[in-house]
């Protein structure tokens, strides 16, 4: 006890400090409080901001016309090549009767989309008794005019930076007073391929593209990767050969996707000779990338199947393989299923590569098979996000919200199928 | 017969060889004891008849179809009139490509003449010849391969161990794909590489100072002499993804920290998921994000401090791309920080230390090999990602540091010389494909050092 005074002093260097570690205990804390805070705050933010853009694309605006169908205008005998645009402009004029100057009229024609004509070929397609008499069609307005319906253009914004001069907007502004001007819910978006005009563009199109890709990476990542997992697992000896066999898969996982794309371009496109543009090609591309992910998810789940499991199947006289198809690998199934899932995710919302093996073209027709011309969700988003027009905003953030929809659907099925068949052993 | 259909009936027949083969497995037990004296179970009699009846028709099958249009093409081009025979070698395929489409009922891009009509029908004549015979060989393969397998089944006949070693060749060849798609990546981009470096030396790509790969189509053309010196492309790239780094290393970190050290199991249990969103979110989405609401953002606030900020600022790609990493950098370190030892921790805290000089100066060092390797894998994802540059980074190569100006990137600058037609011998193209040897070799340096190291520390406490 004769250094009493030291350890006493030593306590109080100790309790003096004290407050100020504490102190500093508390900033840290806040520190990876605020970092989590800051993580969702951008994911939130992102989230609104693509939300607040895109809900007013899943309505569009539509006008109402009394459509006189003038059977001079129609060719009995050519029905496609008919003047149905004439009609419309005619049907136009009528209900502004009092616009008669050159230029006047041609605004007034920009009211309606040009798909109004086709809408009434429909209609004379299917009713020739309609011809010589008048029908009532909704028609979908020009994107300005549903730009204007929805408030993202102002009207007091001098005349000349608008998109809409001052007559289009008292003509719109007559329309709604008599009912003939409203916003419906906008099927073309869900039903439609791509299009210059944004109140003709949908995203069908590139959801069957999408859906396609998706089916031929299935097709080929699930068996190939369960495969290659299982024979790494279950059945590789440990030698150079499948030692250099991980370290490429850990290093194909790490591989930037755009690579991939290069590999297609030069070996499926220039080398094998298939079609660009095609599903079949994004599938293989999506499936060398989507590979890795699986086998890495599948060996995960083969190894969380215990081996008195193995053993038990031995001891009663099966063979190596039918230990592994009657027993193992049913019980590895589901989390081999769950990789298999958030790899066709990461494929659905993958972009790159597919830009290299020239999924990029603008395609109007709905894809309808494995070799047809197609784009995929995310590149008909990139091409969108591209366009000038504001209803393109829009309804690329309409795309989004769609995609990022399926995704988390996708992410949903894999987490309920962990959930549910997920054993601890 | 169309090739498809041929495919559907080979099915039809394995599976009719399947039931066959266990029938006969049955039958020629029958007066010998029964199934019991077999030496495998009757279904892999029918198996290995199902296997032989299929695969080598299938096979065949696929080579055919490989082949057939190279060796009718040339065919074609022997019976052509030599005038047209004369052309060049890309006129040649124009007229090929023309006398296809025709084939196939699409626009060809000239008149029909009767030259070009004629050779199309000799080629649809010939495509059903190959149809025809396709269809008669595969046919007979099918069938006599399960007539072998018919013949040989006897109860001795060990089939359980011949369809396990199929079986087997099939897994070791899927296992390899690895192997090939590294090495088709390594030929496929090595190849296009070198045919640039045979054009551009190497030394000037490696060092140039100037980007602009605009290649002259006339000689006496202005302004467009083709300069393809990648250092201001690698400063870009880098200078992204510093500042991707710099946003996602600390945030990720420290939620690591937090979330592994400091929360509670419920909050850990909500918190985790969420930010793993972030790594889902396809990289597109994160580019119309950065294109639309960050840059303008940041051009708007710069504004405001008198600053002179792009529209495609190297910020708001950079920024944008951290906030991707954050999930990335957050999961792998947390993984590393749950594996350092608990009893480190109890050391620390029984010398008195509070927990967050814990973390500092014990957790954070001791798991530090394994954070770095984290991290490294992180530059590799920022360096390699591509849609986020793309969308909101500009296509001007300009040498600087300034996080505020334009610059472009490696893959932002392969995406804009690939995208659309292109022709296979001007070194435009080809850039393409030398900025992608550098991007894969790249990564891979990275991904290797990042393996490495992980691997190694985790045996550290293992």
């Amino acid at each position: 006890m004769n250094n009493k005074d030291t350890s006493k002093r030593t306590m109080d260097i100790v309790q003096k400090g004290l407050a100020k570690r504490y102190k500093r205990e508390k900033r840290f804390k806040l520190y990876g409080l605020s970092a989590i805070i800051f993580s969702l705050m951008c994911l939130s933010f992102l989230f609104i901001s693509i939300f607040s853009n895109g809900y007013t694309a899943f309505q569009q605006t539509f006008i109402e016309l009394e459509v006189f169908i003038d059977p001079a205008l129609i060719d009995k005998g050519n029905f496609a090549g008919s003047n149905y645009q004439g009609i419309i402009k005619a049907s136009l004029r009528n209900a502004f009767p009092d616009v008669t100057e050159r230029r006047a009229k041609k605004r007034l024609y920009h009211l309606v989309s040009s798909g109004a004509a086709y809408q009434l070929q429909a209609v004379v397609r299917d009713n020739f008794e309609k011809i010589g008499q008048s029908v009532t069609l909704w028609v979908p307005a020009d994107d300005d005019v549903d730009m204007l319906m929805k408030g993202h253009i102002d009207r007091n914004v001098p005349e000349a930076d608008r998109r809409l001069k001052d007559d289009q907007v008292a003509w719109i502004e007559s329309l709604s007073e008599q009912g003939r001007i409203e916003k419906q819910f906008n099927t073309t978006f869900f039903t439609a391929g791509d299009s210059r005009e944004p109140e003709l563009a949908g995203i069908w199109g590139a959801a069957c593209g999408s859906f396609y890709t998706l089916l031929v990476t299935l097709a080929l990542s699930f068996p190939i990767g369960v495969a290659a997992a299982v024979y790494l697992e279950e059945f590789a000896p440990t030698n150079r050969w499948t030692d250099l066999i991980e370290v490429n898969i850990n290093n194909l996982a790490a591989v930037p996707s755009i690579v991939f794309g290069l590999l297609g371009l030069a070996v499926f496109l220039n080398f094998a000779g298939l079609p660009r543009s095609a599903p079949l090609v994004g599938g293989f591309v999506l499936t060398l990338m989507t590979l890795p992910t699986i086998i890495i998810a599948g060996r995960a789940s083969l190894k969380s199947v215990p081996p008195s499991i193995r053993e038990a199947a031995l001891g009663v006289g099966a063979s190596k393989t039918q230990m592994v198809t009657h027993h193992v690998l049913p019980l590895a199934m589901p989390g081999m299923l769950t990789g298999t899932i958030i790899g066709m995710a990461q494929a659905l919302g993958e972009t790159a590569p597919l830009l290299m093996i020239g999924m990029v073209a603008f395609i109007v027709d709905i894809p309808g098979g494995f070799t047809d011309p197609s784009t995929v969700l995310p590149v008909q988003i990139f091409l969108w996000a591209d366009s000038p027009e504001r209803a393109f905003l829009e309804r690329t953030s309409a795309a989004i919200m769609v995609l990022l929809l399926f995704l988390i659907s996708m992410n949903a099925v894999a987490v309920i199928l962990r959930k549910k068949f997920e054993r601890r052993w | 017969m169309t090739p498809s259909y041929l495919l559907l009936l080979l099915l039809l027949l394995s599976t009719i060889a399947y039931y066959l083969g266990k029938k006969r497995a049955f039958a020629v037990v029958k007066h010998k004891g029964g199934p019991k004296t077999l030496h495998s179970r009757p279904g892999y009699y029918g198996l290995l008849a199902a296997i032989w009846c299929g695969v080598p028709a299938v096979l065949i099958y696929s080579a055919w179809l490989v082949f057939e249009s190279t060796i009718i093409s040339d065919m074609i081009l022997a019976n052509l009139p030599t005038g047209i025979k004369a052309l060049p070698a890309d006129r040649l395929t124009l007229v090929m490509n023309d006398i296809k489409n025709l084939v196939n009922g699409n626009i060809i891009s000239g008149e029909i003449n009767p030259v070009i009509q004629s050779a199309s029908e000799y080629y649809e004549r010939l495509q059903s010849i190959s149809h025809a015979c396709l269809a008669v060989i595969v046919l007979i393969i099918a069938i006599a391969g399960f007539l072998v397998v018919w013949k040989i089944i006897r109860p001795s006949l060990r089939a359980r161990n011949h369809v396990e070693r199929l079986l087997k060749i099939v897994l070791i060849a899927c296992s390899t794909l690895a192997i090939f798609t590294t090495i088709g990546i390594i030929m496929s981009v090595l190849y296009e590489a070198i045919r640039f470096f045979k054009v551009v030396p190497i030394t000037d790509f490696l060092f140039g100072l100037e980007w602009s790969p605009q290649m002259a189509i006339r000689a006496d053309q202005v302004g467009s002499s083709g300069a393809f010196g990648a250092i201001p492309v690698f400063l870009g790239t880098m200078l992204i993804s510093a500042i991707a780094m710099s946003v996602a290393v600390p945030v990720g970190l420290m939620s690591a920290i937090y979330l592994s050290e400091y929360a509670n199991k419920k909050f850990r249990a909500v918190a985790k998921p969420l930010l793993e969103i972030l790594a889902g979110i396809p990289t597109v989405v994160y580019g119309f994000f950065a294109a639309l609401v960050v840059a303008p953002a940041i051009r708007n606030a710069g504004a405001s401090f008198g600053l002179d900020v792009s529209s495609e600022s190297a910020l708001a790609a950079g920024l944008v791309m951290g906030v991707m990493i954050i999930p990335f950098v957050s999961s792998l370190s947390d993984d590393v920080i749950n594996a350092v030892p608990q009893s480190l921790r109890d050391g620390a805290y029984g010398l008195g230390s509070t927990k967050s000089e814990t973390i500092k100066q014990v957790v954070f060092p001791a798991a530090l090999p394994g954070i770095v390797g984290g991290v490294l894998l992180a530059v590799s994802r920022a360096i390699g990602e591509t849609m986020i540059v793309v969308m909101a980074a500009g296509l001007s190569a300009n040498l600087t540091l300034n996080p505020l100006k334009t610059v472009t990137t490696v893959t932002v600058q392969i995406v804009t010389l690939l995208v659309g037609d292109q022709e296979f011998d001007s070194p435009k193209t080809l850039a393409a494909f030398a900025l992608g040897l550098m991007l894969f070799v790249t990564t891979l340096i990275l991904n290797i050092i990042a393996l490495v190291v992980v691997r190694k520390y985790r045996e550290q406490y293992e």
